[in-house]
C-alpha cells in the first residue's frame, strides 16, 4: 500500500512512461520524412501526368499544355514583372480585406457571444446575411464602390467576416460549462471569467473560422478580379484567356494555388501554436 | 463542538414546467435539512439518486439560495460562492490550456497570491497530491486519476475552510480510486479542512466517513446519521476487510435500499404518467 502511495502517478498511469527522448525525436524526424516524400510523391505524379498527357495526344495541348510549356511562361511572366505586380495586387487586396476582418469580426463575435440579448437580437440578420454568398453580392458592391480596390477589399472583407464571426460567437457559447461552474464556484469578476476561461477556451474555434476565412479570400477576390479589374491574378488569368495566351493562364493559376497552399499553411502553423495544449503534438 | 456548518430547515424547491402547457409547478427537490457538520469533520451524503445531493452541494456551495431555512457557516449564512469553500468536480473542470501548475496557479489567482508566491504553493500543493515531476504536464496527458489529483490540489491551494466534492472518484477505475481515497484521507488529516463529500459507494461512505448521513429518495431529507468509528483509517492496511467494516457497510446498505426501492418507483411513475 504505501509503495502504491509513493508512486501513484506510475502505478496508475501507462501512458506516461513514454520512449526515451532521442529515440522519439527521432522517430518523429522519420515519421514527418515518410509524410513529407509522401507529399511530395502525389505532387509529382500529378505534374508527371500533367506533362505526358498532352505530349500523347490525350489530351489537346492547346488547352492543356505540358506542365514543361506553361513553367517556361511562368518563368517569362516572372521575368518580365508581370507576375509580382499582379501578384502584388492580389496579396494586398486578401490580406487587407482578410486582416480587417479578423480585426472587426472577432472582438464582435466576442461581445455577440457573451451578451445574450445582442445575440437574440442580431440572430436573424446574421442567418440572413451568413446564407446570402458573397459572390452574389459582388454586382452590388461594384455599383455602390466601383470598381476600384475599395469594392474588391470591401467584398473580401464581407465574406471572410461570416466564418470569423459565427466561429467566434459559437466558441463563446459553447465553452465547457463545467468550467464556468468551477470559475462560478470561486466567485470570478465577469472580467476575470471571460479573460480567464472564455478568452482561451474560444481561441482553437475561433482560429478555424479565420482559416475557412482564409480560404475564402482568395477564392472571393480572383472572382472580383475575374468581373472587372486591371490587375491582380483573377485579372491576369482571365485576361489570358481572352487573348488565347493558354500557358500564361495556367502560369496564373498555379501561381494562385501556391498562395492559397502557402496562406493555409502559415495559418495552420499558427493554429499549433496557440493550440498546442488540444492536440497531442504527433496524435 | 460548535457547528461550523449548520443547515437549519433548508428546502429547496425548482420550478418545473409542465408539458404541453405554460404553467409552472414546484417540484421539491430537499426538503427541512437540518444538519451540523463541526470544524474539520469528514461528513459523507448518500442517498438514491436524484435525491437532492448535488442539490445540497450547490447550496452549501452558494450556487443557488434556498428557498425555506439557511445555512450558517460559522454562524454566518451563505449569501453567495465564495474562496472559503473549494469544490471538486466529478469532471475535474480542469482547464485544459494550462499545466498542471498553471490550473493550481488558476485557483491561488483568485486570491490575489503574489505572483512568485503562486508558483512555489502550486509546486507545494502537487508534491501534496503526489505529482512531483508532473507540473508541466497539460491535462490531456494526464490520466483521470492525475487529473483529480490536480484538482483537488487547486481546491486545497487557496486554503478554503471546507471542501465539497460531488462524486469526486466516481469516473475513476477501482484501484485508482482506493489509493485516491486514502491520499485522500491523508491529505485531510494533515491539513485538518471541514469535508463535505457525496458519493454513491457505500464502501467509500463508510472509508472516508467519521460520519455518514443517509438521505430519502426525493425530496430529500435526512433520513439517519450514522457515525462510523474504525479508528485510524490511514494506518490499516486491510480496513475494508475488516469486520467493523462490514458491519456499517451493512447497517447503510439497509437504509437505502427501501430508499431505492422507493426512489425507482417514483420514477416509474413519472414515466407511466
Ligand atoms: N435547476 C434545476 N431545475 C429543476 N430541477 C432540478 C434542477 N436541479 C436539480 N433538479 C432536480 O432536483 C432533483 C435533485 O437533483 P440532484 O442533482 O441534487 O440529485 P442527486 O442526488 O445529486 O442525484 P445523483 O445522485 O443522480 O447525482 C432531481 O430530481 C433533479 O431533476
Ligand atoms: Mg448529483
Amino acid at each position: 500500500m504505501t509503495a502504491l502511495l509513493e508512486t501513484p502517478p506510475q502505478a496508475e498511469d501507462r501512458r506516461t512512461s513514454a520512449p526515451s527522448r532521442p529515440q522519439r525525436t527521432l522517430a518523429r524526424i522519420l515519421d514527418a520524412l515518410l509524410t513529407g516524400a509522401g507529399k511530395v510523391v502525389a505532387i509529382a505524379v500529378l505534374l508527371a501526368v500533367w506533362e505526358v498527357a498532352p505530349k500523347l495526344g490525350l489530351v489537346d495541348s492547346t488547352f492543356l499544355p505540358p506542365f514543361s510549356t506553361v513553367l517556361e511562361s511562368w518563368w517569362d511572366l516572372a521575368l518580365s514583372g508581370k507576375l509580382l505586380d499582379n501578384t502584388w495586387a492580389s496579396l494586398v487586396r486578401s490580406l487587407s480585406g482578410f486582416g480587417l476582418a479578423v480585426a472587426a469580426a472577432v472582438p464582435l463575435g466576442l461581445l455577440i457571444g457573451w451578451y445574450k440579448p445582442v445575440a437574440t437580437l442580431l440572430s436573424p440578420l446574421l442567418e440572413v446575411f451568413r446564407n446570402t454568398a458573397a459572390l452574389a453580392l459582388l454586382p452590388v458592391f461594384v455599383l455602390l464602390l466601383g470598381i476600384g480596390e475599395t469594392s474588391k477589399i470591401a467584398i473580401v472583407f464581407y465574406a471572410c467576416t461570416w466564418p470569423i464571426l459565427l466561429n467566434t460567437i459559437s466558441a463563446v457559447r459553447t465553452v465547457d460549462p463545467t468550467l464556468l461552474r468551477l470559475a462560478r464556484s470561486m466567485d470570478l469578476s465577469g472580467f476575470r471569467l471571460f479573460q480567464k476561461v472564455i478568452l482561451p477556451s474560444s481561441v482553437p474555434t475561433v482560429f478555424t473560422g479565420i482559416r475557412l476565412a482564409g480560404a475564402l479570400s482568395i477564392l472571393v477576390l480572383v472572382a472580383a478580379e475575374m468581373v472587372g479589374a486591371k490587375a491582380g491574378l483573377g485579372y491576369l488569368i482571365n485576361a489570358s484567356q481572352y487573348n488565347f495566351a493558354i500557358p500564361q493562364m495556367y502560369a496564373g493559376i498555379i501561381t494562385l494555388s501556391a498562395i492559397g497552399v502557402l496562406f493555409n499553411q502559415v495559418l495552420v502553423a499558427l493554429e499549433r501554436r496557440f493550440t498546442s495544449w488540444r492536440v497531442p503534438v504527433g496524435a | 463542538m460548535s457547528a461550523h456548518i449548520a443547515f437549519r430547515g433548508v428546502s429547496k424547491r425548482f420550478e418545473v414546467k409542465v408539458r404541453g402547457s405554460r404553467q409552472h409547478t414546484e417540484f421539491t427537490a430537499v426538503d427541512g435539512i437540518d444538519l451540523d457538520v463541526g470544524r474539520g469533520e469528514f461528513v459523507v451524503l448518500v442517498g438514491p439518486s436524484g435525491c437532492g445531493k448535488s442539490t445540497l452541494l450547490d447550496l452549501l456551495g452558494g450556487l443557488t439560495a434556498p428557498s425555506e431555512g439557511e445555512i450558517l457557516l460559522d454562524g454566518r449564512p451563505i449569501t453567495g460562492p465564495g474562496l472559503d469553500r473549494g469544490t471538486v468536480f466529478q469532471q475535474y473542470a480542469l482547464l485544459p490550456w494550462r499545466t498542471a501548475q498553471g490550473n493550481v496557479e488558476f485557483g491561488l489567482e483568485a486570491t490575489g497570491v503574489p505572483r512568485r508566491r503562486r508558483a512555489e504553493r502550486a509546486r507545494e500543493f502537487l508534491d501534496l497530491v503526489g505529482l512531483t515531476g508532473f507540473e508541466d504536464r497539460h491535462p490531456h496527458q494526464l490520466s483521470g486519476g492525475m487529473r483529480q489529483r490536480v484538482a483537488i490540489a487547486r481546491s486545497l491551494a487557496y486554503d478554503p475552510q471546507v471542501l465539497l466534492m460531488d462524486e469526486p472518484f466516481a469516473a475513476l477505475d477501482a484501484q485508482t480510486r482506493e489509493s485516491l481515497q486514502d491520499e485522500l484521507l491523508r491529505i485531510w488529516q494533515r491539513t485538518g479542512k471541514t469535508v463535505v463529500f457525496i458519493t454513491h459507494s457505500i464502501d467509500e461512505a463508510v472509508h472516508l466517513g467519521q460520519r455518514v448521513v443517509v438521505l430519502t429518495s426525493r425530496p430529500g431529507r435526512v433520513k439517519e446519521v450514522v457515525p462510523i468509528d474504525l479508528g485510524d483509517r490511514t494506518r490499516q492496511d486491510d480496513l475494508r476487510s475488516s469486520t467493523e467494516f462490514a458491519r456499517y457497510r451493512h447497517r447503510i446498505w439497509d437504509l437505502l435500499h427501501d430508499e431505492v426501492s422507493r426512489a425507482q418507483l417514483q420514477e416509474k411513475e413519472v414515466v407511466g404518467a
